[in-house]
């Protein structure tokens, strides 16, 4: 049970990070009176999942997990969340923009950005108010997106959700300031300062379950505006001449199936993920279309509420 | 992969955090820049993102812009600035790197005071052609007062000076004489091109005669933030965790030294002595934690501990204060407002604090002192603040974690500064501290004056009571707090067993002295009327009080005067001998040699003297040093 030191053969840049990130989850446990834990069901929400464990044993985490369901996951993904839900007993809230669901909002019918703004970003206001949460965790890292790279790990929010860049609080040693006026909300990201191979060695360490869609297996896709599409359920309709392909591929980050693309790849174990990034040339990031619509689109979704 | 092959396993280095510092012009992007791609961080995708904007932006195709890999934001890529600090990881084989880029205009020391106030390493660069200049000193001054460890020279576009030895070395040795004054642990000068790629991750061949590191190689051997063994137990309780009845766990993040279950620890404020028992993590219990770690301790004793305590080494505890002197920056547009009130963050805990005497401003191109009476965005100053409790620190330059602090607008809730202490303003015993909320100075600022004692001496019917009615009077319309102890109502009550002779005069003048020492304390102006013929009995008075509170007031009128007036009919009792020892008569009054002031009775009106007096206290007022 009781160990020498926590590196005994661990790597201190982990054990660095994890550390930070237990230290940010404890003061939104302790500052903030709703704060809810965005989960995503991916990579990121897997390892912060394991973190809030950490941060609160052998207490119970004091917070809910959140998913923002835009009904157009991978199948897969459902099944690792309602497996998570299961097994660690964490409270999970899904919520559904349902006024968007009735008006038929969908990736293949209204394209990438008002699905994602309908579906999402609305959705996930929505769902902030409805439960009014003070404070919202979320699992995005400085290295994903350049307009990140300057987002504080305690960013505030204006009562109408909205990010102001140029006026940010400083952020001095740790001395993190939780402070809220009226109708403000705090958003945290306690995985800033990891990269996508922190994250994936991290899983490697802690042996945590992430969905199977990031391993290797042959699937069935269609190349679509330069990116690998998965044929995941019959709501996606091909275009006259498309025919699915069988290809050995993996996801490296996982969103709504029509607008995530694969890559090929034969890593189909955490391992081999690893050394396959540490051989990349190309970021996460560029197989999700909504970051693509625009230069710093990211950004102008990060003001409109978007994570 | 195995674990045990990941480089920072095997040469047991955590991450660096570095701090780069100097311009566009100084190629600071272009050495992130370099950096970034040389180990391998930027994706294709990235640098095919920036290649299209730098060709919409009407650049040449081939020359990619390096800042636009850079600048994170919409409005910074328009404008071609840089609005706030960004932070980037990277990591060559053998280490990680957290880098915090912080920009070089008007928002300069907000912005490099944040990255510095995590950084073990401050990269400095300046230009080959131009040396050692302000803008270099003033990154030095700045990284010495957030206490940055540890500094790397870039003499950056050595191309542009013929890949000079010269002149490099000059520079080296302009920035070494410099940084000496500082006592930084290690400085490391390099010479480099990072256009050309020079000494940045590989050696240079145009400089054969440098053969010290490359940037990469200087940044990979860097021991990072250091901790002596001395370092004692620090460690602020963020959280209790009580997830059952049976279990208390004071959780938090080690702040500095290490812990092993069986050390005594104190808690403080309660300051309670008990044993830790447990250290709680996830993982299993640990034998040690250290600084940086997140944990949960389990005490022996039932402590009353909660979110804000310090738990500190037994035997080197932290100080306690609610009074220091710090250096404080200030990071908002509206300037600190001396006495008004702040919310002050330092470890987990909160206070309400007050600014109570800007000291000076800190120039940070000079390091010179300043008078000033605000200290607006981006201006460093030295000041005493005071809190509405106490609470446990260390000096910053001992520990970090419980010697920095933030303050926040009670009302905005900004992050308006970001303080140092130095040192307590009180290091002396319980009872100094048992004054310290409310004490004379403060009762004194509170009544919007300076407490004295205006020691109205002079014969009996000389004006002496009249005038510190007249002098009251004004006092009083003007808003001011006084008394006036006169020494007939005196004698008729706390003096009422003394007589005349000399020794009960001495008791007499020694009581009104001790009372209105009292009264002086209590922040008022003291306004004491009586004969006190000796100057022995005036100057012990005027000893008991602090330097400058004991104003002497002569009333000067002459005897036939007084006894001309004889308002009391003392002196046609005294000359028919039915009073025995009458000052003047058959006791001597001794005339006063230094009275601060002389009011001749005799010669003007009540009102006009009193104006005097009155224009005396307010001058002494705005020229009085703060006490």
């Amino acid at each position: 049970m009781t160990r020498g030191s926590v590196h005994d053969g661990r790597s201190r840049r982990l054990h660095a990070l994890e550390a930070e990130s237990i230290e940010i989850l404890r003061e939104v446990g302790a500052a903030f009176e709703r704060p809810v834990m965005l989960y995503s069901i991916g990579k990121d929400s897997g390892v912060m999942l394991r973190l809030a464990e950490k941060a609160f044993f052998p207490g119970r985490m004091p917070f809910p997990l959140l998913h923002v369901d835009t009904t157009w996951k991978f199948p897969e993904m459902y099944a690792h969340r309602d497996q998570m839900a299961t097994e660690t007993g964490f409270e999970l809230i899904v919520h559904v923009n349902h006024e968007g669901l009735a008006r038929g909002i969908g990736p293949f019918t209204h394209g990438s950005g008002l699905h994602t703004d309908v579906m999402k970003t609305q959705a996930l206001l929505q769902a902030l108010d409805r439960h009014r949460v003070d404070a919202a965790i979320a699992g995005a890292r400085r290295d994903e997106e350049m307009s990140r790279a300057k987002e504080r790990i305690f960013s505030l929010r204006s009562s109408a959700h909205r990010w102001d860049p140029r006026d940010q609080r400083p952020e001095f040693w740790h001395l993190y300031n939780t402070g809220l006026g009226p109708g403000e909300t705090m958003r945290v990201f306690p995985l800033s300062n990891w990269t996508e191979l922190d994250v994936w060695q991290y899983i490697e360490q802690e042996s945590i379950p992430v969905v199977p869609l990031y391993f290797s297996a042959v699937r069935p896709v269609v190349r679509r505006d330069g990116m690998l599409i998965m044929v995941a359920d019959d709501r996606m309709e091909l275009a006259p001449g498309e025919t699915p392909v069988r290809k050995r591929v993996r996801f490296r980050s996982l969103g709504c199936y029509p607008l995530t693309g694969a890559v090929e790849s034969d890593a189909d174990t955490v391992g081999a993920i690893v050394r396959e990034l540490k051989s990349a040339t190309h970021s996460e990031r560029r197989d999700r279309a909504i970051d693509h619509d625009r230069q710093a689109s990211m950004e102008q979704k990060k003001q409109e509420g978007y994570f | 992969m195995p674990e045990g092959s990941e480089p920072d396993v095997r040469t047991g280095k955590g991450i660096l955090r570095v701090l780069t510092c100097g311009s566009v012009d100084d190629g600071k992007s272009t050495l992130i820049g370099r950096l970034l791609l040389e180990t391998g961080q930027v994706f294709r995708d990235q640098l095919e993102q920036a290649a299209d904007e730098s060709r919409r932006r009407g650049g040449r195709d081939a020359d990619v812009d390096l800042a636009l890999l850079l600048d994170g934001l919409q409005a910074e890529r328009e404008q071609g600035i840089t609005v706030d600090v960004a932070y980037r990881r990277f990591a060559t084989g053998r280490r990680s790197f957290i880098l915090a880029d912080a920009p070089g205009h008007e928002q300069f020391t907000r912005n490099m005071a944040t990255g510095a106030s995590t950084a073990d390493l401050a990269v400095v660069l300046v230009d080959a052609r131009k040396g050692v200049v302000t803008q270099t000193r003033r990154h030095c001054n700045i990284l010495s007062l957030v206490g940055v460890p540890r500094l790397l020279l870039a003499v950056n576009k050595m191309d542009l000076v013929g890949w000079s030895e010269a002149i490099h070395q000059a520079i080296a040795d302009d920035f070494r004489a410099y940084a000496d004054r500082f006592g930084f642990e290690g400085v490391v000068c390099i010479p480099l091109s990072a256009c050309i790629g020079d000494n940045v991750a590989l050696p240079s061949s145009s400089m054969p005669w440098y053969r010290g590191p490359t940037v990469l190689e200087a940044l990979e051997a860097e021991p990072g933030r250091t901790e002596s063994e001395a370092v004692a137990f620090r460690m602020p309780v963020q959280r209790v965790c009580r997830p059952n009845s049976g279990f208390r766990g004071l959780a938090g993040t080690v702040a500095a030294g290490r812990v092993r279950p069986g050390d005594k620890v104190r808690v403080f404020p309660a300051d309670e002595v008990a044993t830790v028992a447990r250290i709680v993590t996830f993982d299993g219990d640990l034998e040690e934690a250290k600084r940086g770690d997140a944990t949960t301790l389990v005490l022996a004793e039932d402590v009353d501990a909660s979110r804000g305590d310090l738990i500190a080494d037994h035997a080197s505890p932290p100080q306690e204060s609610d009074q220091f002197a710090c250096r404080l920056i200030w990071l908002d547009r509206a300037a600190l407002v001396p006495e008004r009130q702040y919310l002050m963050r330092i470890g987990t805990g909160t206070a309400i604090a007050q600014v109570t005497k800007l000291k000076h401003r800190i120039n940070v191109d000079s390091l010179e002192h300043v008078s000033a009476s605000m200290l607006g965005l981006n201006e460093i100053g030295s000041c005493n603040i005071m809190l509405d409790r106490r609470v446990a620190f260390d000096p910053y330059r001992e520990v970090r974690e419980t010697g920095g602090f933030i303050l926040i607008d009670r009302y905005t809730l900004a992050t308006v500064g970001a303080g140092m202490i130095d040192f307590s303003l009180w290091r002396a015993s319980n009872l100094t501290r048992h004054t310290l909320a409310v004490d004379k100075r403060t009762r004194a600022v509170q009544k919007n004056q300076t407490a004295c004692v205006l020691w109205f001496t002079g014969l009996s019917g000389a004006g002496k009571s009249t005038m510190a009615n007249a002098v009251e009077r004004q006092l009083f319309a003007d808003g001011r707090h006084s008394y006036v102890l006169d020494g007939d109502n005196v004698r008729f009550g706390l003096n009422r067993d003394l007589g005349f002779t000399e020794a009960d005069r001495a008791e007499n003048i020694r009581r009104f002295a001790e009372v209105a020492k009292l009264f002086v304390d209590a922040g008022l102006i003291v306004l004491v009327s009586a004969i006190s013929p000796f100057r022995a009995e005036r100057r012990m008075a005027r000893e008991m009080m602090e330097p400058g509170e004991f104003i002497e007031v002569f009333v000067d009128a002459p005897i036939e005067v007084c006894e001309a007036r004889d308002m009391k009919g003392l002196y046609r009792k005294a000359r028919r001998g039915e009073i025995k020892n009458f000052t003047g008569i058959d006791s001597p009054y001794e005339i006063p040699e230094h009275a601060e002031i002389t009011l001749k009775t005799a010669e003007s009106d009540p009102d006009t003297l009193a104006s005097r007096i009155i224009e005396y206290l307010r001058s002494r007022e705005s020229t009085a040093p703060e006490t």
